[in-house]
């Protein structure tokens, strides 16, 4: 492997351990690991270094003893943070669907000026000139591995009686030898020259008639699934796979939408991408598989927006939970405050120590959400691909990094919602606290 | 000739309430010596709990002249004087304010908290001032499963824990029937007899003020006598 293959793949690696922990919709930089530890330790630095003298069994004691309003505002904050987790989790399951799928050294083409494989069309002219370039992976028979595939979208009926879009895509057996993550698990393959389909498993639950052995009619005729597969959460799970023959012939569309290949490694890869871009005759563009399906990723864009407004808003909200639940605690507190205060108790210790509890508080919050949200992991659901127009499946995802930020979002609400109030019980006259 | 532990000259408090200026002290001239049990005697509104609240540093004189521990407490930030009431006084209140989610000794403890002593030194601490009150027994006791008097009496070993300089007691008998009030007085008298500590009593009741060597009544804002007796038995 050359050097820059390793940098690559070592640049792979990084990239896979920062998705698995960060909750990419916020923070997409690798620098941003060490954000989340460092963040907990100051914020807790910060409160910590406030009020340790005041006993920390005080603000438990304190929290059980007005636990009512304690269970509330735990409440509303688990709620927020459950919902906020449950978004991150959306989000980060859809980006995954598209950032999990595709092969290093893999290469899409498409048309020049296409976004995707659904607007794009070229002659089958091109096939053989892409076959034969230097640099092409081959097959234990010397077959090089290069599919052309024809990519349409048909509409279908949902279980739950609305209609959505489906990607349908022709292909040959060559393209199920390059997508060895899409794997039959009931049912056969299709055979070539017939109409016959396989369906993902995700569709097969969630449209009407794609069962195994079911007939569906699209095109101008009926076609039976054969076989159901699952691609492990890649963006083929959204697909129904026909022969690439069978599909021209019904759509009367004799061309190509795309072609993926294989190159030896990565050098050949980039060289292949040259010689196909400088080729003026072809009018192709070459896309690496896997930033193909990344820069699909303006689905989520939408969401990604909607889910930080929602986390900012319903902060928001929390904060206010834990701020009144707070105001309470210290009006009813206010002769202790008094007295810690005439004992000897400095102000900043008063506000540390309330600070405290409010943390606390958001904590539990913080906890419960990320309980009541941790079902959400392994569900599938779907949406609208805004670039291809079809419904894409995909997992909500909830990783340790999300898991982390809400809990970190949990205490941030805790620390905004009790900082007025701490500081009314630090800042007031002690006479006029022992005067009330 | 002893020093005063503390001094006051001229000492005059003023409040406003709206338009209204109240002038609650007038002119006090008072001195109390290392050992002294004082008692604060007279009505209501007579300025007592003002006066004792100048001394302990919660509350600051409108003017005149204040000197306690040979400090000038008038002059320091909120801070320094949390710190100096920490190490100086022990304060008793009427209602003997313990934080009901903490056990007798974890209230007693308190006050230790802002030393610098270890947590095993501090035990030793707070088990000594509850052994003085005659609460060793309940240490592990929440304020809710304590009568009034134990209370009371958790208070005043949350005060003398630290050995401050001195202890005020704001109408320490006032919540308390007959029974327990004799209790309390009679810890802090033992106190004073016994450690020598000084002790300044806010009370209206005569009962409780016998218990001072020296008794002083208040009315309308001025010191108008001083009594100096044997302390009886």
């Amino acid at each position: 492997m050359t050097n820059d293959g390793r940098k690559q793949q070592a640049a792979g690696s990084r990239q896979q351990a920062v998705e698995l922990f960060l909750p990419s919709p916020f923070f997409d930089s690798f620098a941003a690991i060490r954000l989340l530890p460092a963040a907990y330790f100051f914020h807790f630095s910060f409160v910590w270094g406030l009020g340790v003298k005041i006993p920390i069994r005080y603000n438990l004691g304190s929290l059980w003893a007005r636990r009512i309003g304690t269970l509330m505002a735990v409440l509303g904050i688990g709620f927020t943070v459950s919902i906020i987790v449950s978004m991150m989790a959306l989000v980060r399951g859809l980006d995954a669907t598209f950032v999990e799928t595709g092969h290093d050294n893999n290469l899409v083409i498409i048309r020049q000026g296409s976004q995707n494989e659904v607007n794009s069309y070229f002659s089958r002219d091109v096939y053989p000139t892409v076959r034969f370039l230097p640099g092409v992976a081959k097959d234990s028979d010397g077959e090089p591995l290069v599919v052309g595939d024809s990519v349409v979208v048909i509409n279908h009926t949902r279980k739950d009686g609305a209609s959505s879009n489906i990607t349908v895509r022709g292909t040959s057996d060559i393209g199920y030898l390059l997508r060895p993550e899409v794997k039959i698990t009931q049912g056969r393959r299709i055979r070539p020259g017939l109409r016959e389909i396989n369906v993902s498993q995700s569709l097969s639950g969630r449209f009407q008639n794609l069962a195994l052995g079911e007939k569906i009619h699209f095109a101008r005729s009926d076609w039976t699934v054969v076989g159901i597969f699952d691609a492990g959460g890649a963006a083929y799970d959204s697909e129904i796979w026909a022969d690439y023959g069978e599909v021209c012939q019904d759509w009367d569309r004799p061309v190509y939408s795309s072609i993926l290949l294989k190159a030896e490694n990565a050098s050949a890869a980039a060289d292949i991408r040259k010689r196909i871009v400088d080729d003026q005759r072809i009018n192709l563009q070459a896309i690496p598989q896997k930033k193909y399906y990344a820069d699909q990723t303006s689905t989520s864009a939408g969401l990604k927006a909607l889910g930080v407004f929602i986390a900012l808003v319903m902060g928001i909200g929390a904060s206010f939970a834990a701020m009144n639940m707070m105001y309470g605690a210290v009006m009813s507190r206010s002769k202790e405050v008094g007295t810690l205060r005439a004992i000897g108790f400095r102000r900043r210790h008063i506000l540390g120590s309330f600070l405290m509890e409010s943390v606390l508080l958001g904590l539990a919050g913080g906890i419960l959400g990320c309980l009541m949200a941790l079902p959400m992991n392994g569900i599938r659901a779907g949406t609208a691909n805004f670039q291809t127009f079809s419904e894409v499946l995909f997992n909500f995802r909830i990783t340790p990094g999300i898991l982390f930020w809400g809990l970190l979002f949990s205490v941030v609400v805790g620390t905004l919602g009790g900082f007025l109030p701490a500081r009314r019980a630090s800042h007031t006259k002690l006479i006029d606290i022992l005067k009330e | 000739m002893n020093e005063p532990l503390i001094a006051m000259k001229g000492l005059t408090k003023t409040y406003r309430r709206d338009s209204v200026e109240i002038t609650v002290l007038r002119g006090i001239e008072l001195q109390v010596f290392q050992g002294d049990f004082i008692s604060l005697m007279g009505p209501s509104g007579s300025g007592k709990s003002t006066l004792l609240n100048i001394i302990a540093g919660i509350d600051r004189p409108s003017a005149g002249e204040l000197r306690v521990v040979d400090a000038d407490i008038n002059s320091m930030s909120e801070d320094d004087l949390a710190t100096w009431r920490n190490r100086h006084v022990g304060f008793v209140f009427q209602h003997f304010n313990l934080i009901p989610v903490l056990t007798a000794f974890g209230n007693v403890e308190l006050p230790l908290l802002l030393t610098s002593l270890s947590k095993k030194e501090r035990r030793e601490h707070v088990m000594t001032a509850l052994n003085l009150v005659g609460l060793t027994d309940r240490a592990d006791h929440y304020p809710r499963q304590l009568s009034g008097g134990e209370e009371q009496r958790v208070a005043i070993a949350r005060a003398i824990v630290t050995d401050p300089t001195f202890v005020l007691a704001d109408e320490p008998t006032g919540d308390l029937d007959a029974e327990s009030a004799e209790e309390v007085l009679k810890v802090l008298a033992g106190l004073n007899s016994q450690f020598h500590k000084t002790i300044i009593l806010v009370t209206h009741d005569p009962r409780a003020a016998a218990y001072a060597s020296i008794r002083h009544y208040l009315n309308k804002g001025v010191l108008v006598q001083k009594d100096k007796v044997p302390v009886s038995a």
